[in-house]
């Protein structure tokens, strides 16, 4: 359930959502963390659910100087109202159980609050790419026919590649063809849900492995933004994506120095 | 599989979507009753030992979990007398068994989670949960507890712990920097806080974080104190660092009882024969 941290509750009509899956790498969530870190994106609510083991820390975009005594939980919404952009951060895996609730629970949240579309970041296993997959860029987009008709053409001329439908029983030749996102945790079933209940989403995922996976944040959120355009590309180089303070000590903590 | 050896192997195919295990489209009736009756099983109520209507009243909501933070309000608060039992919470899930009956209260030093109410100033309840909360059954039991008192007015305290090599910084901790303090608190707690706040990455999770995010949603004012130590098992120093956060809310002994306490840090140190 989205509470407002405000007051008044805010207005999503006409907003882009973008949202992670959570999934292999975490790089859904890691690409969502450098839009808002850069963008600078202000909190405007909670998302409260059962759904999600509970989390709570202090702001992870503050910088060390700025005032960081501000409680952030599993998920949040955070707004841009300047670029009509929403984002849903979730910063935490859903209960196994309670997949099927927390799909509902967003479909509906999608449909009530307006928003003109929605982008699902996600990523699946790379080891299991087949064949035809491993040729060329890692990234991949799904689109659900309500937003096909819009942006299909769009997609095509930024040179996109379609996630490919994998043949159910391999080396059969007429066996039926299937969507399979891999370590994509509820991408699948959430787009499929999207598709029935006639929601405008597109799903960008990238596939990659398990370990160090900002380089594969930066990669899905440049790819992003070459639809979005929710930063300007400067004319030579990439985009200066700000990374948030909180991303320090991936790796742990620091080296005593007495090793030394 | 089972192999030579007898032990079961899980069998990996590429055929089969792993990812895609708990796809309940084709549930039928039986499994659906199935899972309700799991649903129901593992559900988190609260029994009150005397009959109350509505809401408590409650200025001061104090809630300890985990082993060190337990073992301070066993030693140091409810040692400086006045407090009666006046409810507990049932709930099962495979880490604690015992804790679902829901028709007898827990007896004493067994895993449970009992609400205390101070005699001489009732507005203050004391929760002290020392059984395993599920995952799932956090943000419930955050519900269940937290609806049966009233929320105007009312301040939080979380007292929790956590393993030190669970704390991240860029500097070096030296030992004789743990355990030590760090607090989260919520937008409506604007109060004094006895410790430093949890720096990032830092996170708090668990029953105190199911607390802490209810609290935030909900507006109420609630701190929470995380303790980090580097002793396995609950030891006095540990507990120690409680008694500043506390002390703003409650008036402590001077002293803990030396009794409970040594109940509580012994418990472990006999199960170990190593080196005897």
């Amino acid at each position: 359930m989205f509470i407002a941290s405000g007051d008044v509750a805010p207005s999503f009509k006409g907003f882009t959502l973008i949202m992670p899956a959570v999934s292999v790498g975490n790089v859904g969530q890691l690409a969502v963390d450098l839009l808002i870190s850069t963008l600078n994106m202000a909190r405007v609510g909670h998302f409260h659910t059962d759904c999600l083991i509970p989390m709570a820390g202090n702001n992870p975009y503050a910088t060390p100087a700025e005032e960081a005594a501000q409680l952030c939980t599993s998920a949040e919404v955070y707004s841009h109202r300047a670029s009509k952009l929403a984002v849903l951060q979730i910063r935490t895996p859903i209960i196994q159980t309670k997949v099927r609730s927390f799909r509902k629970l967003m479909v509906s949240w999608i449909k009530s609050s307006g928003f003109l579309r929605s982008v699902l970041l996600s990523s699946s296993q790379a080891y299991h790419r087949d064949d035809q997959q491993l040729h060329g860029t890692p990234l991949r987009h799904l689109l659900t026919p309500s937003l096909q008709k819009e942006e299909a053409q769009r997609v095509e001329e930024l040179g996109w590649r379609e996630m490919e439908r994998i043949s159910a029983f391999p080396g059969i030749s007429d066996s039926e063809q299937r969507l399979y996102i891999p370590g994509g945790g509820v991408t699948k079933a959430l787009y499929t849900d999207c598709c029935t209940e006639d929601i405008s989403m597109a799903v960008v995922l990238i596939f990659c492995s398990e370990g160090d996976n900002i380089p594969d944040a930066f990669a899905l959120v440049n790819h992003l933004n070459d639809w979005l355009h929710l930063l300007e590309k400067p004319t030579q180089g990439s985009v200066q994506w700000r990374v948030p303070p909180s991303w320090r000590l991936l790796f742990g903590s620091g080296i005593p120095p007495l090793l030394f | 599989m089972a192999t030579f050896f007898g032990e079961v192997l899980s069998v990996y195919s590429r055929a089969v979507e792993e990812d895609e295990d708990d796809d309940m489209t084709n549930e039928n009736e039986e499994d659906a009753q199935i899972r309700r009756e799991i649903e129901e099983k593992r559900s988190v109520d609260v029994h009150w030992l005397s009959q109350t209507d509505g809401s408590v009243p409650c200025s001061d909501l104090i809630i300890a979990v985990g082993p060190n933070a337990t073992g301070f309000v066993s030693a140091h608060v409810l040692r400086s007398g006045g407090w009666t039992a006046v409810a507990w919470v049932s709930l099962w899930n495979e880490r604690s068994p015992g804790s679902g009956r829901a028709d007898t209260a827990p007896g004493p030093g067994e895993p449970s989670c009992i609400l205390y109410q101070q005699k001489h100033s009732p507005s203050v309840l004391l929760c002290q949960c020392s059984c395993y909360v599920a995952e799932d059954q956090q943000f419930q039991w955050t519900e269940k507890v937290l609806g049966c008192v009233q929320t105007r007015d009312l301040t939080v305290t979380v007292l929790s712990d956590c393993s030190v090599a669970e704390y991240k910084t860029s500097d070096y901790l030296s030992e004789s920097s743990v355990p030590f303090l760090r607090s989260l608190r919520t937008s409506a707690h604007t109060g004094p806080v006895a410790s430093p706040a949890l720096e990032q990455p830092n996170i708090s999770t668990g029953l105190a974080a199911a607390v802490l995010s209810h609290c935030q949603v909900q507006r109420i004012a609630a701190v929470l104190y995380q303790c980090y130590s580097d002793v396995l098992q609950p030891d006095s120093l540990s507990m120690q660092t409680y008694r500043a956060a506390v002390s703003a809310v409650l008036k402590l002994d001077p002293t803990p009882s030396a009794d409970v306490l040594q109940k509580i840090t012994r418990g472990s140190e006999l199960q170990s024969n190593l080196y005897t």
